[in-house]
């Protein structure tokens, strides 16, 4: 095929926010890929300026509306360890539960009603309820566990209250977690089903070599602790982050690209985690992805919907040992007493690390506010797979090379309100 | 074969978090059932397939920030029969309506390098300050059981069963403990509107307000009472700078205090 295509993608679905694509092409050849987002900018780092430490956690938690719970989780780890106070060990716990439940939330969201229905040739998840309305109705179930654990933590799904800097405003009784453990064992093994039916999807023949990069905790799957690693060889404190992560401006998106100094691009979100955290998995998650041919490293983007089924698994086996464990703390959150610091943290949203970093004064109020969401950290990843995955469609009709370049999109579940602005697909032809 | 025809529904974003759309795919329980019974036209965030109007229902989510968005907002409009609003974004500007006593460009200035590429207006402002709205369903988030009624009673041609009294009843259909008189928190319950389920005060803190003002809100008198438990202007300040900031009676209200 030759001669002029345009393929375009003005407002991109089933991803969070508002974004588009382009993609130019001679013949087979890629000229440009651009991943355009044009969510309005929310200047959330300028506002918090001046807001006390206290308040933090519930207004960075309103930018997702998807994932709350991992911008309270940067947010309060990184201004404890300005001020320097130490969490009860069982307060730890809750908020790994806490996490449990957006990841699994998050994850049955993103499997079930925005990715799968690429891999089964349907428009919308209402639309494959049609024809597969068990495998929804298991999906609706899955997420409504996850939001029921939010819940019971947080009294919301969507923007919970209950976290706070040092622990947790209210924190629950023993039985209100023993409560979720019939809906917990259903879900594993629900879950492992999944796992099952996911690695039975086609996947194109697409494998990139990728810079991963994530938290390692030396016992467990990472939330909210441990080293920055990659498959390279990094292994950093958050405090160095930004010495080694630059952000940079282009003009054609609201979001800024994120770059690994030295190296480029690099990936962040499930697959990563996976791939450098697979020995952490709990036993089931282990085996699911075993069974599923799943071996680390994962190369093809196309299976994380396998990968974010897998995570579903770790959630729910997680969570299940959480409430099976847990005593309540003595006090639902520690004191705190403010000083002038800065403090870094990372943990590990549905998405990918997401990264904080506060100074503050001896009011407790915010001097300045560092914010690195996942998908602008993909965001540059996402580019350069379009860049070699176009060319393999390039020459299929236009609007199945479209589909299948928003399915490469969507394998990155991204998040565009985070980010701030999103895409726009195009695919041009001389 | 037109009396049967189902309702038209779209969903449409604007500066937002997607909190309040995710509320309808949050509704696990309903979701297929609500499906079933309207026609989900344009919903971006759950479908691919997305349809011109004309809509019977358009569901508004985000505030106005940008020159695109406030025309994209009077299409929307022309092409709707009935516009609600859902959320503090859309109904009061959101908390990216903190912008509004600041110069923007400083803001602009502070997250982005090349700020020349930005393109933001001066203000955050509601839905209802460019086009004529329906309802406004007020909450940040909101809350999901609120939205179905909505959308159940609009379709049925008569008033919602949306209360607007404040958090303060709900806490004592409850049996909370008041948090502010008991325990000497600050607690903005006494001039938000319901629709939580007094959620903070269930959980040993005091309201922040997401649901907005109420009807007949005293904010004088919550800010003379917040003085007597020891917090001082520039906190009675950033109590009503929250998610509905922008809101003429917290406005009001944080104003007053920076005066004071």
């Amino acid at each position: 095929m030759s001669g002029n295509r345009t393929i375009r993608v003005d407002t991109l679905a089933r991803v969070e926010g508002e974004g588009a694509l382009e993609i130019k092409l001679t013949g087979d050849r890629v000229r440009d890929v651009k991943l355009r987002i044009y969510e309005p900018p929310r200047l959330f780092e300028a506002f918090l300026k001046g807001r006390h430490f206290s308040e933090v956690s519930d207004i960075v938690a309103r930018i997702c509306g998807i994932c709350p719970i991992a911008y309270q989780m940067s947010a309060v780890h990184a201004i404890e360890r300005a001020f320097g106070v130490e969490i009860d060990p069982a307060v730890r716990l809750l908020r790994r539960l806490f996490y449990c439940g957006e990841w699994i939330e998050s994850h049955a969201l993103h499997v079930f009603l925005l990715h799968a229905p690429d891999f089964l040739g349907y428009e919308d998840s209402i639309a494959m309820a049609r024809d597969h309305r068990a495998l929804v109705e298991r999906g609706l179930r899955l997420k409504k566990i996850g939001n029921r654990i939010i819940t019971l933590l947080g009294g919301r799904e969507i923007h919970p209250i209950s976290a706070a800097v040092g622990g947790f405003h209210k924190a629950p009784s023993k039985n209100d977690l023993r409560d979720l453990e019939p809906d917990l064992q259903w879900a594993v093994e629900a879950s492992v089903e999944t796992v099952k039916l996911t690695a039975g999807f086609e996947f194109p023949d697409f494998e990139q070599d990728y810079l991963c990069v994530a938290l390692s905790h030396p016992d467990e799957y990472p939330f909210n602790e441990g080293h920055l690693i990659s498959n390279h060889g990094l292994k950093i404190d958050a405090a160095q982050y930004e010495d080694l992560f630059v952000e940079h401006q282009v003009k054609h998106s609201n979001a800024l690209h994120s770059m690994l100094r030295g190296s480029g691009s690099y990936f962040v979100g499930p697959l990563a985690r996976f791939n450098l955290n697979f020995d952490k998995l709990t036993p089931l998650a282990r085996q699911a992805a075993v069974d599923a041919h799943l071996a680390p490293p994962v190369k093809n983007p196309f299976r994380s919907i396998v990968v974010r089924a897998v995570e579903m698994v770790f959630g729910f086996e997680e969570a299940l040992r959480i409430v099976r464990e847990y005593q309540p703390p003595a006090k639902p959150r520690a004191s705190v007493t403010p000083r002038k610091a800065s403090g870094h943290a990372i943990t590990e949203a549905p998405r990918g690390i997401l990264y904080h970093r506060y100074a503050l004064n001896e009011d407790g109020l915010v001097t300045e506010a560092k914010i690195v969401p996942p998908t602008s950290q993909n965001q540059k990843r996402i580019e350069d797979d379009l860049r070699e995955f176009a060319a393999q469609v390039a020459s299929w009709p236009l609007d199945e090379a479209t589909r299948k370049c928003e399915q490469a999109i969507r394998n990155y579940d991204p998040c565009i309100s985070c980010a701030t602005h999103f895409l726009r697909l195009k695919i041009e032809r001389e | 074969m037109s009396s049967k025809k189902k309702p038209v529904i779209g969903v449409f974003k604007f500066a937002s978090c997607d909190g309040c759309q995710l509320s309808l795919l949050d509704a696990e329980d309903e979701l297929l059932a609500v499906a079933g019974a309207v026609e989900i036209a344009y919903f971006p965030e759950a479908s691919r397939a997305m349809r011109g109007g004309p809509y019977d229902i358009a569901l508004v989510e985000g505030s106005i920030t940008t020159h695109h968005d406030a025309e994209r907002i009077q299409d929307v409009r022309r092409k709707s029969k009935t516009l609600i609003t859902i959320g503090a974004c859309a109904t009061s500007g959101g908390i990216q309506a903190l912008r509004n006593w600041k110069d923007v460009g400083d803001f602009v200035r502070m997250v982005y390098p090349s700020p020349q590429f930005i393109s933001t207006l001066k203000l955050s402002t509601p839905i209802a300050e460019h086009v004529p709205v329906d309802f406004e369903l007020r909450g940040c988030p909101i809350n999901k059981y609120q939205l179905i009624e909505l959308i159940t009673a609009t379709l049925a041609g008569r008033k919602p069963n949306i209360p607007a009294y404040s958090v303060c009843i709900e806490c004592k259909r409850k049996g909370n403990v008041c948090v502010a008189v008991a325990q000497g928190t600050p607690c903005l319950g006494p001039v938000t509107q319901a629709g939580c389920g007094a959620l903070c005060p269930s959980y040993d803190r005091g309201c922040y307000g997401c649901y907005g003002p109420m009807e007949s809100s005293n904010t004088r008198s919550l800010s003379a009472q917040f003085r007597i438990l020891g917090e001082n202007d520039p906190q009675i300040c950033r109590a009503f700078r929250g998610f509905n900031a922008w809101a003429w009676q917290f406005r009001k209200a944080s104003e007053e205090s920076e005066r004071a």
